[in-house]
Parts: C-alpha cells; sequence; structure tokens
C-alpha cells in the first residue's frame, strides 16, 4: 500500500519534472500594476502564440512591486501604472505602453451628471459632505477610496494635487469591489480605471469632458495616467522584444479592445 | 518484526508534538523579528497612540485600528454570546437528545462556511438593510458585529453544550427533587456547574472574532477612523495587514508587521485575562 502511494508520487514527480523544464524555453517574467495585469496576460498569451520558444509569465503585486522586482532583477520586466516614476525607479528604462483613464463613478439613480475637478477634491477632502452642495439631493456622500499604496489610488491624488483623504472614507482594495460598492450604494462616489466602466455605475463628466476613450485621446479629459513597462539597463533582446510587440499594431489593438487607451 | 516500537512511536509523538510549539514559535519571532525593529524606530508611544495613518507621508498611527478591533470584538461578543448560550441552553436542557443530535451537528456546520461567503452576504444583504433603515454607509462596525457574532455561534454553541451536558444528571434530579423548577434548576445548577465551560466557548469565540479577517474586511468599510457610532465604517488590526500588504514597501511594510505584533500582544493579554479568569471559577469551585 504505502509502496505503491510513494511510486505513484514519485512517477508524478518525474512527470513533472520533465514536463517543467522541457524544451529549453527563454522565460520572461513581467510582475507589477495588477490594473495593467489582465492585459499583460493577454498580450503575453499572444506572443507566445507566435513565439512558440518564449514563455511569458505575468505576476501582479501592484505598482511598486513592479518597480521593485525590475531592480532587483526578479522579472525583467516591471509594470507601474503611477504618473510620476518614483525616486527608485529613476535607474530603470521605462517606457509607456498604454493609458489609462481615472473615471468618477456615482450609482446610476444619482442626477448628478458632472463635477469639476475642485469639487472632486472638495469631496474627497471632505469639504463637501452633502449631494445637495453640488446641485443633487440632500444627502450625505459616501467617498470610496482605495487602500494606501494602490497606484489608481496615488495617480488620483497626484493629478488632483492637494488632496488629503477624508477620515471617514470608506476602503476598498480593488477596482472591482470599488465598483460593487458604488453600484450598491446610491449616495456614494469612488473613481475607477476607465475600462472597468459597466451599466452598474455612472462615470461623471470632469470639468464638463466625458470619460471616454475620445476625450481621453484628445486631451479633454483630465484624469489620465501612463502605464510604464520598466527594464532595468537598456532595451534589448526578449525584453525589446516583447516590448516592441506590445506597442505594434497588433498589440495596442489588443489593449484597446479591452478598455485601455493606446500609448500614442 | 515489529515495525515500530515503543521508543519509536514516542519519538515520532514527540516530533509531532514539537512541530506545532515550533511552528507558534516561528511564527511570533518572525513577526517580532520584522515588526519590532520599527516599533523601536519609530516610537512605541507614537505607533500606539496617534490617530493618524498616512503611509505615503511616513505616519503610521494604529490607534484608531486598536480602537475598532476592541469595538468589533465587543460588538461580536454581544450578538453572539447571548444567542450562541441561550441556544445551548434550549437545545441541552429543554429538547429531547435525539432531536438535540440532529440540530447541533446543523449548527456546527456553520463553521465549515468560509469567512469569505459571511462576507458577501453582510455586502450584499446586510449592509443595504443598515444603510436603509438606520443610515449611515452601511458597510460599518454595526454589520461587521453582526456578521462575527453570527460566525462564532458554532463554537459557543457546540462548546456550551459539551460543558452543560457534562453537569451530572444527579444535580438536577436533586435540583427538581427539591421542587425547584426548570428554569430555577438551569440558572441556579446548570448554569452554575458548567460556567467554567460556557466562558471557555465565548472565550474562543472571541479569539476567533478579533482574529478574523476577510469578512471584516468585506463588511466594515475599512476606513482608518475612531468610531462614534455603530454606523461608522472602521479597520480592524487585522483588516490593515491585509488591505496593504500587496502594495507596501519599505518602512510601510514594516508598519504593518509591527501592526501584526501589536495584534499578538493584544491576543495573548486577552487570552491570559480569559484563563485567569476561567482558573479563579474552578478554584472557588
Amino acid at each position: 500500500m504505502f509502496n505503491n502511494i510513494m511510486k505513484t508520487i514519485s512517477a508524478l514527480a518525474i512527470v513533472l519534472l520533465i514536463g517543467g523544464c522541457g524544451k529549453g524555453k527563454t522565460s520572461l517574467t513581467v510582475a507589477g500594476s495588477t490594473a495593467f495585469q489582465p492585459f499583460a496576460e493577454k498580450l503575453a498569451d499572444q506572443y507566445m502564440n507566435s513565439h512558440p520558444d518564449i514563455s511569458v509569465t505575468v505576476q501582479g503585486g501592484g505598482s511598486a512591486v513592479g518597480i521593485q522586482s525590475a531592480n532587483s532583477g526578479a522579472a525583467q520586466i516591471g509594470m507601474a501604472d503611477l504618473v510620476a516614476l518614483p525616486e527608485d525607479a529613476k535607474g530603470l528604462t521605462a517606457t509607456i505602453v498604454a493609458k489609462d483613464g481615472i473615471a468618477i463613478v456615482v450609482s446610476p439613480s444619482n442626477q448628478i451628471d458632472g463635477l469639476t475637478t475642485d469639487q472632486v477634491r472638495d469631496i474627497f477632502n471632505g469639504k463637501i459632505t452633502n449631494w445637495k452642495e453640488v446641485g443633487g439631493i440632500d444627502a450625505p456622500i459616501t467617498v470610496v477610496s482605495r487602500e494606501a499604496g494602490s497606484g489608481t489610488r496615488s495617480s488620483f491624488e497626484q493629478i488632483l494635487a492637494n488632496v488629503n483623504l477624508k477620515r471617514d472614507a470608506l476602503i476598498q482594495d480593488s477596482n472591482g469591489t470599488i465598483r460593487e460598492t458604488v453600484a450598491n450604494d446610491a449616495n456614494s462616489i469612488g473613481y475607477l480605471s476607465h475600462g472597468l466602466i459597466n451599466e452598474k455605475i455612472k462615470a461623471l463628466k470632469v470639468d464638463g469632458a466625458e470619460c471616454t476613450s475620445e476625450t481621453i485621446i484628445a486631451g479633454n479629459y483630465k484624469l489620465v495616467r501612463p502605464i510604464f513597462l520598466l527594464v532595468k539597463g537598456t532595451l534589448e533582446g526578449e525584453t525589446k522584444n516583447f516590448i516592441d510587440y506590445i506597442l505594434s499594431e497588433e498589440g495596442q489593438k489588443t489593449i484597446v479592445a479591452d478598455g485601455l487607451l493606446p500609448a500614442k | 518484526m515489529k515495525p515500530f516500537g515503543e521508543k519509536q512511536v514516542k519519538g515520532l509523538l514527540m516530533i509531532t508534538a514539537f512541530s506545532a510549539i515550533s511552528i507558534l514559535l516561528l511564527i511570533a519571532l518572525f513577526i517580532i523579528n520584522e515588526g519590532l525593529p520599527f516599533i523601536f524606530s519609530y516610537g512605541l508611544k507614537e505607533f500606539l497612540l496617534s490617530s493618524e495613518w498616512q503611509p505615503q507621508l511616513g505616519k503610521f498611527g494604529i490607534y484608531p485600528m486598536i480602537v475598532a478591533s476592541l469595538w468589533v470584538t465587543l460588538g461580536a461578543m454581544i450578538v453572539g454570546a447571548p444567542l450562541g448560550v441561550g441556544g445551548a441552553l434550549f437545545l441541552s436542557e429543554y429538547t429531547p437528545r435525539s432531536v438535540m443530535r440532529i440540530i447541533k451537528p446543523t449548527i456546527e456546520l456553520l463553521a465549515a462556511i468560509p469567512s469569505v461567503v459571511y462576507g458577501f452576504i453582510g455586502v450584499m444583504v446586510l449592509a443595504p438593510i443598515i444603510r436603509d433603515n438606520f443610515g449611515g454607509p452601511g458597510l460599518s462596525l454595526l454589520s461587521a458585529s453582526i456578521i462575527l457574532g453570527i460566525m462564532i455561534l458554532p463554537t459557543i454553541v457546540s462548546i456550551s453544550i459539551d460543558s452543560i451536558l457534562a453537569v451530572p444528571q444527579s444535580y438536577r434530579e436533586g435540583s427538581l427533587a427539591l421542587g425547584a423548577t426548570t428554569w430555577q434548576t438551569i440558572h441556579m445548577v446548570t448554569i452554575k456547574a458548567s460556567k467554567s465551560g460556557i466562558i471557555a466557548s465565548i472565550i474562543l469565540g472571541l479569539g476567533r472574532a478579533i482574529g478574523e479577517t476577510m469578512a471584516v474586511i468585506m463588511v466594515a468599510g475599512n476606513s482608518v477612523n475612531i468610531p462614534n457610532s455603530p454606523l461608522d465604517s472602521v479597520r480592524t488590526l487585522t483588516a490593515n495587514i491585509a488591505l496593504e500588504m500587496s502594495y507596501a514597501t519599505g518602512m510601510h511594510r514594516q508598519a504593518l508587521f509591527a501592526t501584526g505584533v501589536i495584534l499578538l500582544v493584544v491576543i495573548i493579554i486577552l487570552n491570559s485575562i480569559a484563563s485567569v479568569a476561567i482558573r479563579k471559577r474552578i478554584a472557588r469551585r
């Protein structure tokens, strides 16, 4: 009995070992921003289809992890979705591969259609606490934000400038849970990646500009952040090929199809 | 040939016994090793008593989260303890044994439901009810307390029933023979005799409540805020670690480990108070 189990386990282990290091593929690790992660996974799949000798692994972790792992060499390519790259990314070669709008979202039942950047800032700072102050119904505003360290949050706060999030703002730890929270609460306001807007929530105009791909490309919508791919040293070899592929017509088409905006 | 002799069995069992203790020790050492240097460099007083938690600006005060953890745990106790102990008394004293043998395992099944499911129900059902009827954002101290109160029910019910059933039948018969009613017997004899077990069940529930993370993240709203009412959103110590760990680097990361150290200390203090309380009760008997 015991022997049989051992035999099975060792057989499995051998199969896994042989399968795992199979044909001596070149492997490429991409890590970082969770906002760009699903796009990177899709791009990696397509790239591996046309380049069977290369294996691309995509990991999340957030922008900070992207910068860190590109610096330490844990990943060949780091992903970061920050408005301005921090000090420790100075030694990395940064390529903008896409742009992402940050939509200010409310429940569809909210009668407000747009806010100015000053109003948005005041709401998140806690200076405006009731919807009637911005032309809505008499109801308290529930502010929903992301956790400290999130790329979306730091971009949002950097673009608006002087944001000091009010203390009783709800904190959710992903774009998806922000969407759920805002969809479920008629008096709430939150922000999330433009690609994740759906019929359950309503994106507000900011300073009169709608949050759509067209306005973002035209440069009318203010809340836009770049998505960087970071490489240690200079771009060369396989990393260059992969980034070139993302910047190619096919790669950019994939990015646009799923809700991000092209780099140029 | 004997496959295992007496000595080998003893040795093997000793290794298993020490594995649990050494893992506990390793975890404690790891957390302390990562968190303690931060506490020393940042200052214990500032870390514990400041209510500014702004990692980007290098401000790490966890006072609101300590308060929130204590409130949420207390709230869970207020919801869970009377329900659990009351349920246990009814099932053991008023219900026929055959029925109890079906109901008890059913209640214990509550413990098998993953915490994320409790959180999901809290977000989808409980939070909207609270928001619509009482105001506030719904995701609040109150909803976290209710959800946690339900989560600790199986622990309280199950251990309470076991300790109540362990009270010798002759105690009850003696009381009834003296002319006491069923309720008089319960509160004057049965509860007194099984007190230590009931308290132990509540303490185990308390341990689960203070350590629960997933469900709390989902229903508590997570604002770093000292609550003024049960309808305010709060962030517990556990939620703080889980929420920010994925993005944290440098000082921020160390501060989260330090939060873990404080959590460890809080739990050790609570458990010590509890075990002292139990020992006193046993000694008094």
